[in-house]
């Protein structure tokens, strides 16, 4: 990465950062969370994020990840063990897939951090088994990876991608206020979940700028 | 919200600690990971059978750990399903060589967890099977949603195919008994009033002091309609309706009527309740030759009931009536 200049890559720092943000974002916010989910699911979507983010903020503690890779699959393994619910598997396996995408490599480069981004969204595709529309977590994740493919692609910085990818994926978490939800609790509820956002858009949508905001820092 | 808890935090840890001090004689409570076993597990020879979820639906699961019923049982967090690492240790923990069964209610984070920790158990060499139960006819048109939901039926699956493994049938075949359980159970559940999570301190719902909620699951999730207060002869029919609707089941078959009670709603309701039931299914030309009535799959502290009817045939009415010994369920022995 010789070649690249300085705010040009992220790396195991931003990755910790972004953890350590997102753990903060989901505790300041896990009454709203809550609130979202009782409106349309079960009311447990902000405690359980919060129980998984706090493990990993303890997992941190203990140890640096050596690489950003390393820090997704910590904070994949944490999730999935910590989370249960739906939450648990479906950013589990974002934060695994996005780990794979990245492999051992120490430093991010915009390209590899869309990459990473589209990686954890297929994954969560491939689990969940939504697709765009149905009121789920992915109708944050969608518009966020292709604005972030988008940045990469105008030779945006990482930091810039990130942003892109943060607000977009906030906008779509608005945009699933007016939809019938067809996957996972809300589902049940057909016309009633119309005016409801959905509380993993809305938590995708967090800590998805936590990573913007880790980058911005990080510059 | 008034709660006999500590801290909100502990519930689950600290209920099923007192659990397993209450119980046993009949379990092993395993804490970090937490699951619960039967004290004999795994029994040689026979398949294991193991369910898990959401706690705050008491007696279900660990209730049914014992003698002719679970191996083990898996708590997750209030109402939020366990994690493949608890999932796991379970399953090997109720493996005695001839496979392990997982029952799994038809909830998006169940079958998630389940589905993971199942791949994960055979990579290991233990042969699983699932049984997904999905008996809530409440959910309209499964197309449009994640399906339908586990609700009452999971018990009776939980029974008879416990009875089936203890006789010594193998893994697919008490796969498939479980199966057919699920393919002749419909239940159908009001709320009257919500519950309250301990971690959310609020209402999951909301319900006016006149109003029901018709066709809700176990976790105090909003039910399809709200309608005005009825008597109880009234919230049965048009808990039955919908049930005999989709079961489509003819005149002289024999069925087992379950009334359920989600927690906060007195047997003696309970008993109003399988009354009237009991009479329109008989009115119906039906054979009612088995009841259960009370709570045996509850939603914390919610009002309310489910009613489940299941069709039977002679192999699963001999097997509801097998011995089976757990902290929730006895008879026969």
């Amino acid at each position: 990465m010789a070649d690249t200049p300085a705010g040009n890559t992220l790396g195991a720092a931003w990755a910790a950062d972004w953890l350590r943000r997102s753990a903060a974002v989901v505790a300041e916010n896990r009454m709203a969370l809550i609130e979202l989910d009782r409106a349309i699911g079960d009311g447990d979507h902000g405690e359980n994020l919060d129980r998984g983010f706090t493990a990993i903020l303890a997992k941190l503690d203990e140890e640096t990840p050596a690489t950003p890779g390393a820090a997704f699959k910590m904070a994949a393994m944490t999730l999935m063990s910590k989370v249960g619910g739906a939450a648990g598997p479906l950013y589990g396996t974002a934060f695994l897939r996005a780990a794979t995408a990245v492999g051992d490599a120490p430093e991010l480069d915009s390209a590899l951090l869309a990459a990473a981004l589209t990686a954890a969204r297929d994954g969560v595709v491939a689990r969940g088994k939504a697709e765009t529309g149905d009121k789920t977590m992915i109708d944050a994740w969608t518009p966020a990876v292709d604005a972030a493919v988008a940045a990469a692609g105008n030779g945006e910085t990482p930091a810039a991608v990130l942003t892109a990818a943060a607000t977009a994926a906030e906008a779509g978490a608005v945009a699933t206020d007016p939809l019938i939800a067809h996957k996972g609790r809300a589902s049940y509820l057909g016309e009633r979940a119309i005016g409801h956002r959905d509380p993993g858009a809305a938590s995708s949508a967090l800590i998805l700028r936590a990573a913007a905001q880790a980058a911005e820092s990080a510059a | 919200m008034k709660k006999l808890i500590n801290d909100p935090k502990a519930v689950v840890d600290e209920a099923v600690e007192g659990f397993g001090k209450a119980h046993a004689a009949h379990v092993t409570v395993h804490p970090d990971p937490l699951f619960i076993t039967r004290k004999d597990a795994p029994k040689p020879g026979k398949v294991g059978l193991i369910s898990g979820g959401g706690s705050g639906h008491e007696p279900l699961h660990a209730g049914y750990v014992g003698y002719g019923m679970l191996d083990a049982a898996i708590p997750g967090a209030v109402f939020t399903s366990p994690t493949p690492d608890q999932i796991i240790p379970a399953t090997a923990a109720a493996n005695a060589g001839a496979g392990v069964v997982h029952i799994v209610k038809n909830y998006t984070g169940d079958v998630l967890n389940f589905e993971t920790a199942a791949e994960m158990a055979q990579a290991d060499g233990i042969e699983v099977r699932t049984v997904l139960v999905n008996d809530d006819v409440a959910v309209e048109d499964s197309l449009y949603t994640a399906g339908r939901r586990g609700v009452g039926g999971t018990v009776l699956v939980e029974k008879i195919a416990g009875a089936a493994a203890e006789r010594g049938d193998d893994l697919d075949a008490v796969a498939a008994i479980g199966r057919r359980v699920n393919d002749n159970v419909r239940t159908m559940g009001v709320a009257l009033s919500a519950c309250t999570v301990p971690h959310a301190g609020v209402p999951s719902f909301e319900l006016a002091e006149d109003e029901i909620e018709i066709g809700i699951g176990i976790h105090g999730e909003p039910g399809r309609h709200k309608i005005p207060m009825e008597n109880a002869d009234g919230i049965t029919d048009r808990l039955l309706e919908p049930i005999l609707a989709d079961l489509k089941p003819a005149a002289g078959d024999k069925v087992l009527l379950f009334v359920n009670g989600m927690g906060g709603t007195p047997a003696s309701e309970l008993y109003i309740v399988y009354r009237h039931a009991a009479k329109v299914l008989e009115d119906a030309g039906l054979v009612v030759e088995r009841s259960l009535v009370g709570n045996y799959i509850t939603a914390l502290e919610m009002q309310g009931c489910s009613i489940s009817v299941l069709r039977l045939d002679d192999e699963m009415t001999a097997l509801w009536d097998a011995p089976v010994n757990t902290p929730a369920l006895r008879w026969g022995m």
